[in-house]
């Protein structure tokens, strides 16, 4: 009964003191008055490598959750299109005949077209797929095409696994300029496909149909490089437009990763080279980087001036 | 004593579409039927205001008035369409109810995730991992993955995680809008002790009571402009007038702390 009758006031719990605004102390911050929003871009991504690396890290364990075979898979993929390209390609059509170690020829074609197209097409859809925390969290978002490029290359691993010890087993043995080969053949993929992929992420959060746009595409990769036919079936049909061939960076990236692996698993690996890579191969490799870093700095344009709008848009 | 701006809010504006048309067909229907592509509306519209360091204060107003809007300016999530934003030192907090978790990962994982983006480093987060936990208080969910959490759990996460990132500007966006009693105390009070410690409070709240315990100012945004700004109990008196509910709220103050929607 009391309880009832007692004023509303009186029933209240006593607030905790509230210390005024003056006596509360003053906290030093360093910081400047600065905008926000104002950290982002490539070199920003680079800077906080701890939350990169915890991205990638998620990102892997996330790639095959709930999967029975997990991590298998990505042996299985590659493996099992260059087993389909293999038949179909080398058995049906006959397009390997007179190439020595054709299937080693064409998985390095299979690894170097997978990473490309996995970068692009994973780092476009990068920004959706992690939308829960692009909306709720200020962080450089460049962060997740990145990260998706990094655990391609994650995945780039037991590939070149399986072909050094093949390529082993055939003879293969390292040299310096192989290595300069296959990390500048690397080196194209990454800096190309972070490009594209920062260039369409945007994009695929306004419309989701730029991630079958970048579909499309990767299917173009598969057939534009020197992996299922080798480089003198291009020269051999097209003659001096072969040239344009190689215009194409992945292109000469199939064709650097080749030299790295391949060449060396032939019976003459100098007279391989001269008939079956076009000669002027680092003037190319130039080139390819040089548009890769276009590519990139496009990329990173394109994607600062649009994703602004991004967070409203998820 | 003069303190220094923790916050200004230089006339910003923000801008948001209304997309009546989506797929290609819906566009092509409307463009030949003339009608509007799309609409633009000011969620937050030439407001301007300066915090102090170690102010607190309450963001008020009716829902869709805003307030998670200009806390994503303040945060950095987006950025105004004209004027400024500017904020001293290191931000944390919850906006628009809930935290950017990862629905596969597990309450572990993202409470490392979650730690690394609002920038505390490896080590840190492993000196104040068990106090995060502790204060979640999710049990043995720890190790489960947060879309299996209850929304009281999940957001009790976030709130988690956020108070002990060592910030100078904490933003609370109706962060009690879904926990149970014992963490909605749990929270004012570590809240309390936010602003206590001199660090700047931005609190929204629809709870009157829950203001005037935190608060020493009041800004009350309507449809995106600001509609007040100044003392707590005038603050509150303006929305309640504007809100018409003073009748309710005047019954059972004790109630409001659970009240806050
Ligand atoms: N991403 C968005 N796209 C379009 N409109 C939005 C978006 N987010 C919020 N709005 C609109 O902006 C207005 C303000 O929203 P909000 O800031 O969430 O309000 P409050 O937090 O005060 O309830 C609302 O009318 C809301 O519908
Ligand atoms: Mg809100």
């Amino acid at each position: 009964m009391t309880d009832v009758t007692a004023p509303p006031a009186g029933r209240r719990r006593q607030p905790p003191v509230k210390t005024p605004l003056e006596e509360r102390p003053i906290r030093d911050v360093e910081a400047p008055l600065s905008s926000p929003s104002a950290t982002t871009g490539l070199l920003e991504v680079f800077r906080r490598h701890y939350l990169l690396r915890l991205l990638v890290r998620r990102e892997i364990s996330a790639r095959y959750q709930g999967s029975f075979l997990g991590l298998l898979w990505s042996y299985i993929n590659p493996l099992s299109q260059f087993v389909i390209y293999y038949f179909v390609m080398g058995v049906i059509f006959g397009l390997h005949q007179g190439v020595e170690n054709f299937a080693i020829h064409m998985f390095c074609g299979i690894v170097i077209v997978h990473f490309f197209n996995e970068t692009f097409s994973a780092g476009t859809r990068s920004i959706v797929r992690n939308k829960s925390l692009v909306q709720k969290m200020a962080m450089p978002r460049e962060m997740f095409p990145v990260a998706s490029m990094l655990v391609s290359a994650y995945h780039l691993i037991p590939e070149l696994v399986i072909l050094v010890i093949v390529g082993a087993l055939l003879g293969w043995t390292p040299t310096m300029a192989g290595m300069a080969a296959m990390v500048a053949s690397l080196v194209i993929c990454m800096v190309l496909g972070t490009g594209l992929a920062l260039m369409f992420a945007t994009a695929n959060v306004f419309f989701r149909d730029v991630g079958n746009f970048v579909s499309i595409i990767t299917n173009f990769v598969r057939f534009g490089v020197p992996m299922m036919y080798p480089y003198t079936m291009v020269q051999d049909r097209f003659g001096e437009f072969a040239e344009l061939y190689l215009w194409n960076p992945i292109s000469v990236a199939v064709l650097l990763f080749q030299e790295a692996f391949w060449v060396g698993t032939t019976k003459d690996p100098a007279a391989t080279a001269a008939s079956n890579l076009p000669a002027d191969l680092w003037s190319y490799t130039a080139i390819g980087i040089l548009m890769s870093l276009v590519v990139l700095a496009i990329g990173q344009l394109v994607f600062s001036r649009t994703e602004n709008r991004i967070p409203e848009r998820l | 004593m003069t303190r220094p701006a923790s916050i200004v809010v230089d006339h910003a504006t923000k801008n948001f579409t209304l997309r009546y048309h989506r797929t290609f067909k819906q566009m092509a229907m409307a463009a030949i039927k003339r009608q509007d592509i799309s609409d633009e509306f000011k969620a937050v519209d030439d407001v301007s205001f300066t915090i102090q360091q170690g102010e607190s204060v309450g963001l008020m107003g009716l829902n869709g008035s805003g307030k998670s809007t200009l806390l994503k300016l303040i945060n950095g999530i987006m950025k105004p369409e004209s004027g400024t934003v500017q904020t001293r030192g290191r931000i944390a907090g919850l906006i628009a109810t809930g935290a950017g978790f990862h629905q596969q990962l597990t309450g572990r994982e993202n409470i490392y995730l979650n730690a690394a983006v609002l920038g505390m480093t490896e080590s840190e987060t492993r000196r104040k991992f068990d106090d995060i936990v502790e204060f979640a208080d999710v049990g043995r969910h720890l190790d489960s993955p947060v879309g299996h959490y209850s929304s009281g759990m999940f957001s009790r996460l976030g709130f988690a995680v956020a108070i002990h990132v060592d910030s100078d500007i904490f933003l609370a966006d109706e962060v009690l809008a879904v926990g149970d009693k014992p963490f909605k105390q749990k929270c004012m009070q570590k809240m309390a002790e936010i602003r206590d410690g001199g660090r700047t409070l931005v609190y929204v709240s629809h709870a009157a009571a829950s203001v005037r315990k935190m608060c020493d100012r009041v800004i009350v945004l309507e449809s995106g402009k600001v509609g007040f700004d100044g003392d707590v109990e005038e603050g509150i008196r303006y929305v309640r007038y504007e809100a018409d509910e003073d009748q309710e709220e005047l019954e059972n103050e004790d109630e409001e702390l659970g009240a806050d929607i």
